[in-house]
Order: C-alpha cells, then structure tokens, then sequence
C-alpha cells in the first residue's frame, strides 16, 4: 500500500487501520505526514528513542496532548527516555519559578510514565544511559543527541521533537529519511583544523565558526588535521554547538569518528563543496567578539549540554577551596546519576562550599520562568564555557559571553569580567 | 496584472492567506521567540521587534532547535502562531511541530522571496498546487 512516497508493510497498513489502537493509528498518521514531506519511501524499525517534554515548551496544548494521549491508553513499545527538563523541584521556590507550572510539570512526568516512558530527564542520555552502535536505527532529540549519536557512535537518527520521538517509540518506526540514509552521511564540506583547541570553549568557539557560516541541515562537516584526539565531553561541546549554530545533525572527524577512517571514506566519493580554515587566531578572534557591557559578571553558567561526570571533577577542582563572589550566582545543570556520583565521592560538596548550585534534570536555558529570573536578578550577562547555551538563551534577551573554563571560574570569583 | 506565482519544493498544511513578513535570519522559535507574545525578541535579529501571529513568515534556513516540535503546538493552543513556514532549507523539527500544528510550511523556493514579494503583501499559499500566489500587494 502507498501512502505518498511511502510504501507500508502489512503491520504498518494494519497501524493506519486503527487495528492496533486509536493511538497507534494516530502516530503512524502523524509520522507518514513528516515522511511525505522529506519523501521517505518507507518507515525503518528503530531500537531506541529519546524525548523532550516539559511544561516550558509544551505549554498547556502539549500538556492537553498527553492528557488526551494517555486516556486513549497509549503505550510507547521500545524503550524511550526523557531529555532535560524546566524544573529541579528542590529549586522551584528558591529561583522563584510558578507553582502552578511545577503542578502542571509532576502531571506530565506522570502522564509520560503511564505511557510506559523513562524519566531520565537528560541531555548527556549518550554518556549516562544509552549508547548506540554502528548502524542503529533510533529517534532522538535534543539535537546535540542527535549529532553525538550521528557522528561519534555512527548510529542513525534525524532531529527527532518530542511528539515525533514518542511516535517513534509508540509505532516502533521513523520514517527513512535524512540521516537514515547512506547519501546524507556522506560528508559535504572539509574543515581543515590549524587551531590547536584544548578548552571545551574551545571546540565549541570551532562549532560557532563553522556551523555560522553553513547553516543547513543537510551540511555535513569533516574536520581533518586535529591535533589530538579529543575527549568524549569535547565532542560534545564541539557536537552540540554545530547543532545549534548550523541545525547540523551530523559531523566527521578524520581518524577520530567511526566512519571517518580517511577523509576519502568520510566523503565517500562526493566532492566537498568547499574548504574551510580554522586558525587559532580565528578561535581567539571569537572571545573577543563579544560586547561585555558593564563586565558585571553575576551570572555564570555551566550548563547546555549536562555536565559528565569529569567535568564536576575538573570544576570542582577548580572551585575547591575558592569562593564566588558575593552577588555573583553560579550554576551548573547536570544528570541526576552524576550529581549523585558527585556528592558520593565528594565533587558536589567543594562545588557547594565555594557557593555554586549544582541542579539536576534541567539545563539552564530550558528553566521555567528564565525572563523574570533574569529581571529580578538584575542579570544582564550570562557568562559560560558552552558555545551552546551562548547561542540558544536570545529570546530570554540575555548579553552572552563565551569563555574558557578557567576563565569563567575567575569571573564567578571575581564577579567581573576581565 | 498577471498573477505572480512562487514555487515551493515541499510542503505540507492547508491553503491559507495572510501578509508576508520576509527575514534575511534563519529561525528557530526557542531561540528567538517569546512564546507568550509572538514577538520576535533575540536582540540583534532582523526580525526583532516583529510579531509573526497570522504572517506568511519567510525564513532562509532552520536554527537549532528541538523546541520547535511543541512550541508550535503551544503557540498555536495560545493564538499566536503563523499562517505559514516558508523556508529556504528547513529541517525535521519544524515540519514534525508544524505538522502537529497544522501549520503550513514548506521547503525549497525558486526565487528569493525578497525578489518576489514585499512585507506587507497579501498572498495564498498552496501546499497541494506547492504555490505561493501574490493577491494584494502592501499600500
């Protein structure tokens, strides 16, 4: 049977019959629509999905979805878990976030646990929960999952919403398109690495460079000449800005990522469309790009994607012992498991003594509430080390600065910015 | 006059009017929109200042961004969404939201827009002809 561009299978035909359940049937429809739109000719079988849901960006629609969703008794069929969210409920009253919203947040954890999700309630799923292989089929999102699982496992999967994620789970299947497909994995453009980068600014000043000036999703750099090889936590800074300065879902790294042996592999017989240098003067010139304003420095943020569990340690050996400035507020955002694994071995407690709040299950730019938190705090600049959450936090009208780790640990302690 | 016509590639949705609001900045609704208001609020976009409740919004590419997904859905439950996407290369997230949405969008033009229509200008998008058909143009 056709539907569009799509052939279905006789279990996908019995989907849209409804034979599986009203909303079985209504995520299938859902899905083919998407397919058609990119001209996937089928649905592929996926292993494992991803999701964001939170009352922040859902609203009181997305939340009457979930509601209508679990009376139809939906269920997701593969496993799926939850990226960050708006709320750690321990903070609700000390960043003064709504009540209502929070009532409204435990309901939608609630209603996504009835439909058989995990609350994982993590960006990081791909180095505390799930690690894809070569090759897997799967439905994430936030995008630096996406980007993390595309090009560091070599695993499948498009930038996948919170309503298409839980489709996916519930049918077990995407749609074939985008980065499910051989031809959109093929590298488009070469990025030749003079700048030798050894902060996580670092990689994520490279990502600002090179995802500015190639905004397109179906834009797929490969980095070659790298100096070493960098860690899992600086691909995902590296990761997660060129999916939020590019909307890039995929990237290759020449001898580092797994379909990259050789920058002919990572081509695979496509001629790049261009070359691209990066110096060191160029990352540099990035730091200093930035409008300091009164260089007030009483916001700095490590947050956006969670913070691993190596980098509490390398904070907290940075802060151990130091004190932020009075007036400053420092925080970072990270998975439950890992702040847990920090207070056990003693990161969170140095963290904590020098006056940093470290939040679990939320990431910074997504809290309920930001634009009046940052009116009541007097907040003008965010200072952090995530080239991310530089980029992604405009709307909330935030004056964003980039800096070095090191750096924004003196700006915390200092309180200005140097 | 002769109709002046616009092709898209792709697209989804139903047939709607509205006026053109053309952005020479890429979009993503987390990153540049207050969601309460449908004013665009990113300082330094060129957009800022601009609402794009019931606009025929033309956008060159996709920020980001895996907000969009919802926040489609949310702006449309509010009142303030657009009639219509127009990108030039959009990417999954905005079809997936603007389909939950029942927004139209699409992909793919074959002029720029700027070259073709002016803000302010009235016009029918077609997601099933994949036409943008100018009716009025701005005072």
């Amino acid at each position: 049977m056709q539907a569009g561009s799509m052939t279905l299978t006789s279990e996908e035909q019995a989907m849209l019959r409804g034979e599986r359940g009203e909303a079985v049937k209504k995520a299938i429809e859902f899905q083919i629509e998407v397919g058609k739109f990119f001209n996937a000719k089928r649905f592929v079988p996926i292993t494992n999905a991803h999701m964001m849901g939170d009352i922040e960006v859902m609203g009181d629609g997305g939340l009457g979805f979930l509601k209508d969703a679990c009376e139809m008794k939906t269920r997701c069929s593969i496993p799926i878990t939850t990226n960050a969210r708006c709320m750690d409920f321990r903070y609700v009253e000390k960043l003064g976030q709504d009540a209502g919203e929070a009532v409204k947040e435990k309901q939608i954890i609630t209603y996504l646990k009835q439909m058989n999700v995990i609350p994982t309630d993590t960006c990081i799923n791909y180095q505390t929960v799930y690690q894809p292989t070569l090759g897997e089929h799967i439905a994430w999102g936030d995008t630096g999952t996406v980007i993390y699982a595309n090009s560091v496992f070599g695993a499948r999967s498009n930038f996948e919403s919170g309503p298409a994620a839980l489709s996916a789970a519930i049918t077990g299947r995407t749609p074939e398109y985008g980065f499910h497909l051989n031809e959109c994995r093929r590298g488009t453009f070469v990025v030749k690495l003079e700048a030798e980068p050894e902060d996580l600014a670092d990689w994520g000043a490279i990502a600002k460079l090179v995802g500015e000036s190639h905004q397109n999703y179906y834009a797929v750099p490969v980095f070659a000449g790298v100096h070493r090889k960098p860690s899992p936590d600086e691909l995902k800074h590296l990761g997660s800005a060129l999916a939020s300065y590019g909307s890039m879902g995929m990237f290759h790294m020449v001898g580092v990522t797994p379909e990259a042996p050789s920058l002919a592999a990572a081509l695979g017989g496509r001629t790049p469309d261009g070359e691209m240098l990066v110096t060191q003067a160029m990352v540099e010139q990035v730091y200093r790009s930035y409008d300091l304003k009164d260089r007030n420095g009483n916001l700095v943020v490590f947050s956006g994607p969670q913070l691993s569990l190596f980098e509490m340690k390398n904070l907290s050996e940075r802060f151990k012992g130091r004190k932020v400035h009075p007036g400053t507020q420092v925080f970072v955002t990270t998975y439950r498991g890992v702040r847990s694994s920090a207070e056990g071995i003693g990161y969170l407690k140095d963290l904590e003594d020098a006056g940093v709040e470290v939040l679990e299950g939320v990431c910074f730019y997504i809290l309920q509430n930001l634009s009046q938190m940052r009116i009541r705090n007097g907040w003008v600049n965010m200072v952090s080390n995530s080239a991310k959450i530089v980029n992604i936090i405009g709307a909330h009208r935030f004056n964003t600065i980039l800096r070095r780790t090191q750096d924004c640990v003196d700006i915390a302690c200092s309180g200005t910015i140097a | 006059m002769s109709t002046i016509i616009f092709k898209v590639n792709q697209a989804f949705g139903p047939v709607v009017e509205g006026q053109v609001l053309i952005s020479q900045e890429g979009f993503s609704p987390r990153y540049d929109l207050d969601r309460w208001t449908g004013f665009i609020t990113k300082p330094g976009h060129k957009l800022e200042g601009e609402n794009i409740k019931d606009k025929i919004c033309f956008f060159p590419t996709a920020k980001g961004g895996i907000a969009a997904g919802w926040a489609f859905f949310d702006i449309q439950h509010k009142g303030i969404a657009p009639k219509a996407l127009i990108f030039g290369v959009t990417n999954p997230v905005m079809v997936q939201g603007a389909v939950l949405a029942n927004i139209a969008i699409t992909q793919g033009w074959s002029h720029h827009p700027s070259d073709v229509f002016q803000n302010g200008d009235w016009v029918r998008v077609d997601p099933g002809k994949r036409t943008i058909e100018l009716i009025k143009r701005a005072d």
